[in-house]
């Protein structure tokens, strides 16, 4: 299933709840323009919701990580909220649970934020 | 009893399509040999990459050139070859992505990704130039009684 995002805003947080595989192509390619487009307007609290998002490869990956750096550069903050059993063990293989701030709880997720 | 093996030989355009086609062809060959659903998805997803890896670095995205992908079943395993016509490549030459420094890259996980799925994993030169990426999936114990292959 190609990538869905619709974003919510709560205050000052960006909420994106995604939904379908995050693979090359243009499920990477929506993941980065819809958060190079919330940096763009100005959001520097993002919170990426993959509760229904069952499948990332490894360009998936690296597009997760071009999003964190992009939001880190603009002194922003990007968390992961609600990983699916298969995205928790890839991002726990790749190592780059030490890397991504991950919750899963939305209302602990959006206190979390400074 | 005599063990058949069985062997599949694919030739794929380079083109992204043929990415997700590799995936779909190996998982039904995987779900059809007994394997679990955990292990189809690997199985699949280390395809895919090695599929991707042909794409993108072996092949450069040239329309001119083809990605071929074999599959062989042994009464022990299925053995997966996804070869492609660049210029090859050793695996000491890749960093890891495992290393702190490069925890950031945004690219560089396919082949680990692909060790990590599989039992056995091994780069190539393959005849005539190019990467022979071969992956090794061991199948799982047989049903007792009846010979074939099922998951727990």
């Amino acid at each position: 299933m190609a990538l869905q995002g619709t974003t919510r805003e709560i205050g000052e947080i960006a909420i994106v709840d995604f939904s379908g595989k995050i693979t090359l192509g243009e499920g990477s390619a929506m993941l980065r323009q819809t958060i190079r487009g919330l940096v763009e307007q100005g959001r520097r609290k993002i919170l990426i919701n993959l509760y229904d998002v069952d499948y990332i490869d490894s360009s998936g990956i690296g597009e997760l990580v071009s999003a964190f750096t992009t939001v880190r550069s603009a002194s922003g903050e990007l968390k992961l909220l609600n990983l699916t059993r298969r995205v928790h063990d890839i991002l726990q293989i790749t190592r780059l649970f030490t890397v991504f701030d991950v919750q899963s709880d939305e209302e602990a997720a959006l206190t979390s934020f400074r | 009893m005599t063990a058949i093996n069985q062997r599949i030989e694919i030739t794929f355009e380079t083109l992204l399509e043929s990415v997700d086609l590799a995936e779909s062809i190996v998982m039904r060959v995987a779900e059809a040999s007994g394997f679990d659903d955990d292990d189809i998805h690997k199985i699949g997803m280390a395809v895919r990459e090695g599929v991707i890896n042909a794409y993108n670095y072996g092949n450069q995205q040239d329309r001119a050139k083809k990605i071929r992908m074999t599959v062989e079943l042994e009464p022990e395993k299925m053995i997966v070859r996804v070869m492609d016509q660049g210029k090859g490549f050793e695996m000491t030459e890749i960093p890891d992505p495992l290393a702190e420094e490069n925890l950031l890259r945004t690219s560089g996980r396919g082949l680990f990704l692909m060790r990590a799925f599989m039992d056995d994993f091994t780069v190539r030169h393959a005849p005539g130039g190019g990467a022979e990426l071969v992956m090794t999936k061991n199948l799982p114990p047989p049903v007792s009684g009846n010979g074939r292959h099922k998951s727990e």
